[in-house]
């Protein structure tokens, strides 16, 4: 055969030979193949592009969409990344365990009453005290659908049900700046593109919290994820009753500022500085000046 | 053998290979979700009276079943209803109801035949099925009134579900036609909630004009609608749907129109509505539509007559339909005999 045909067969070939989440089409949107575990919707290279697009500018006009997030986070972890993650999963004994084991976190899995009646100083206790000082609960997060290997679907399903234990441990809280603090830190420590995107996100805080977020939580949320243990390999269900700062110390975590003790104390000088304001503009007002 | 084909072709997988994933670890992660799943489904509280089963998109139900599934479906598509309309289809569906609209044309108008007929004082009553939201029925007042200048003509909503007919009521507060008080003589709206297979709350021969809207590829049970559309029509009245057919005659349109339907319609559904399923349901429900020839076959089995039709060379029904956008909806007419 010519030249041409050579050539052309040759790139064809490796076009064929990117990894299968990257080739153009396996499949058609008509022709999915059938589902890997229950819930799981084959997608195309095209929908992934377009649910990735879509589920970041939804989640940045409306950061309330958590199931956007989650979408994102799954349209963007593969071709290497979630791989990368199970990879470290596996090269753990503990991450090796959670893999065998595959244990779920939800409300009935986890029993809060249980968890407050732990010790002070326990993660349990901490974990309960935060979702209550927050105000949320471990409801059913949103189900992985879109990673197509079981396993790799359930380190992200793994990955989601942990960010809890995540604020936990570090005492950061559900506001968006808590957030995107947990996010940096959770990009750091498990390279999760949705994390990095997340971080988009800064644009929505007011200037005084960026100034706070660049300054301090930042460079927190950084230099100790790179410098932590993998948090995925964390078996959260036996350190319920370890200590936190011990916990803390095994996977090499410090604690930043507290966020809402932080925001409060701005906030208290600033009605106290106003209140001043205000009472010496009456009095001036008062004597006609 | 495998040794001598090239390594790229080796790696060619059309499908995921399943035999790469282990065995024991698909079972893994299946088991945990049923585990860990918060919400089981609530089985069903008797064992199914007849093994009869129907479709609910590409899945297959329990006959009774399918009527709450597709009130859930719809539940959970109603907030976002119209916005979710204008992004499937582009706008286009406005098009579509206007012109189905304008096509029927109702409301009675004035003129030196009508003036002394008793109905012109009446107006007309319509009905619109599945109508919840009263996109339907709102275009249907607009035109009587201003069109034909006929205030008097009504139109009954009904719906199977509440939250569909509450986003009705939202719309008609802010029209002219919203009434106060709910037993005023010249209301001209109202909202009925019923299932289209049992319309008994409807006197038969009473209804000038049933219109249903893209509503009944949702019934379980297609052709007990129609009959109880035949029961609630007076003589001379006018049955019209506006429906999704199955699929496009030209097969590069209908190509294109399948991909985007399976692919763009359920992830829009994600995006804007959280809500991928539901979506999914209503492309595949339009999959399992009977075409345009086979539904005018049913509306005539009914008893209606169906203008415009005509036998074809192999005994089908054509022409007695019309066809809008390429072939991706249908208005079907029938008429009662008098």
């Amino acid at each position: 055969m010519d030249i041409r045909t050579q050539m052309s067969q040759h790139t064809f070939r490796r076009l064929l030979a990117l990894p299968q989440p990257l080739r153009l089409r396996t499949f058609s949107i008509l022709n999915r193949p059938p589902p890997n575990y229950p819930g799981h919707v084959p997608l195309t290279l095209v929908e992934r592009g377009a649910l990735a697009l879509g589920s970041a500018f939804g989640s940045l006009r409306n950061p309330h969409r958590h199931d956007l997030i989650a979408a994102l986070g799954e349209a963007t972890a593969k071709p290497y990344f979630i791989a990368r993650l199970r990879a470290a999963m596996l090269a753990n004994p503990t991450g090796r365990r959670i893999l065998r084991d595959k244990p779920r976190i939800t409300s009935q899995t986890m029993s809060l009453e249980k968890l407050r009646q732990l010790p002070e100083n326990t993660v349990g206790r901490a974990y309960a005290a935060w979702l209550d000082r927050e105000g949320v609960t471990p409801d059913t997060r949103d189900q992985v659908r879109y990673i197509d290997d079981p396993e790799e679907a359930y380190v992200m399903q793994r990955y989601r049900e942990t960010h809890d234990f995540t604020h936990a441990i570090t005492g950061l809280p559900v506001i968006i700046e808590g957030e995107l603090a947990v996010k940096a830190f959770e990009f750091a420590n498990t390279l999760l593109p949705m994390t990095a995107l997340s971080l988009v996100a800064v644009v929505r805080l007011k200037a005084v919290e960026r100034k706070r977020f660049f300054e301090t939580y930042l460079p927190w949320a950084v230099g100790n994820g790179l410098k932590a243990e993998e948090v995925i390999n964390v078996y959260w269900e036996e350190e319920l009753e370890t200590d936190v700062e011990v916990l803390r110390a095994r996977l090499g975590i410090e604690i930043p500022p507290d966020l809402r003790e932080t925001r409060k104390l701005l906030r208290d000088k600033n009605k106290a500085e106003r209140a001043a304001r205000d009472a010496k503009d009456r009095l001036g007002a008062g004597m006609g000046l | 053998m495998a040794a001598l084909l090239p390594r790229a072709t080796k790696r060619l997988r059309l499908s995921p290979s399943t035999d790469s994933v282990c065995h024991g670890c698909r079972r893994a992660f299946a088991s945990s979700i049923r585990h860990g799943q918060q919400q089981q489904p609530a089985p069903s509280q008797h064992v199914s009276q007849s093994d009869k089963t129907t479709h609910f998109g590409f899945k297959t139900v329990a006959e009774e079943l399918k009527a709450s599934r597709v009130r859930t479906v719809f539940s959970s598509v109603a907030a976002n209803y119209d916005t979710m309309n204008d992004l499937m289809s582009l706008g286009i569906h406005r098009l579509w109801k206007d012109h189905f609209v304008r096509s029927l044309n109702p409301g009675i108008r004035l003129t030196s035949a009508t003036t002394s007929s008793p109905q012109s004082a009446t107006g007309q009553t319509i009905l619109d099925i599945a109508g919840g939201t009263g996109d339907i029925a709102l275009r249907m007042l607009d035109h009587a009134t201003t069109i034909n200048r006929d205030n008097a003509t009504s139109v009954i909503i009904s719906d199977i579900n509440p939250e569909m007919l509450a986003e009705g009521r939202k719309r008609f507060a802010t029209s002219p036609y919203y009434s106060t008080t709910t037993t005023s003589p010249n209301r001209r709206v109202s909202f009925l909630e019923a299932n289209a297979e049992d319309l008994s709350a409807i006197e038969s021969n009473s209804i000038d004009l049933y219109t249903v809207a893209f509503g009944i590829r949702n019934f379980t049970h297609k052709q007990v609608a129609l009959q109880e559309a035949f029961r609630v029509l007076k003589p001379g009245g006018v049955f019209a749907c506006l429906e999704f057919t199955p699929r496009l005659s030209n097969p590069i349109m209908n190509g294109i129109y399948k991909r985007w339907s399976f692919g763009a319609i359920p992830l829009i559904g994600q995006v804007v509505a959280a809500d991928r399923e539901s979506y999914q349901y209503l492309v595949e429900s339009i999959e399992r539509f009977p075409s345009q020839a086979e539904f005018a076959g049913m509306i005539e089995d009914a008893g209606f007559i169906v203008p415009g039709k005509e036998r074809g060379d192999g005994g089908d029904l054509e022409g007695g339909w019309e066809d809008l956008s390429l072939g991706i909806a249908a208005i079907h007419k029938g008429v009662k005999p008098a």
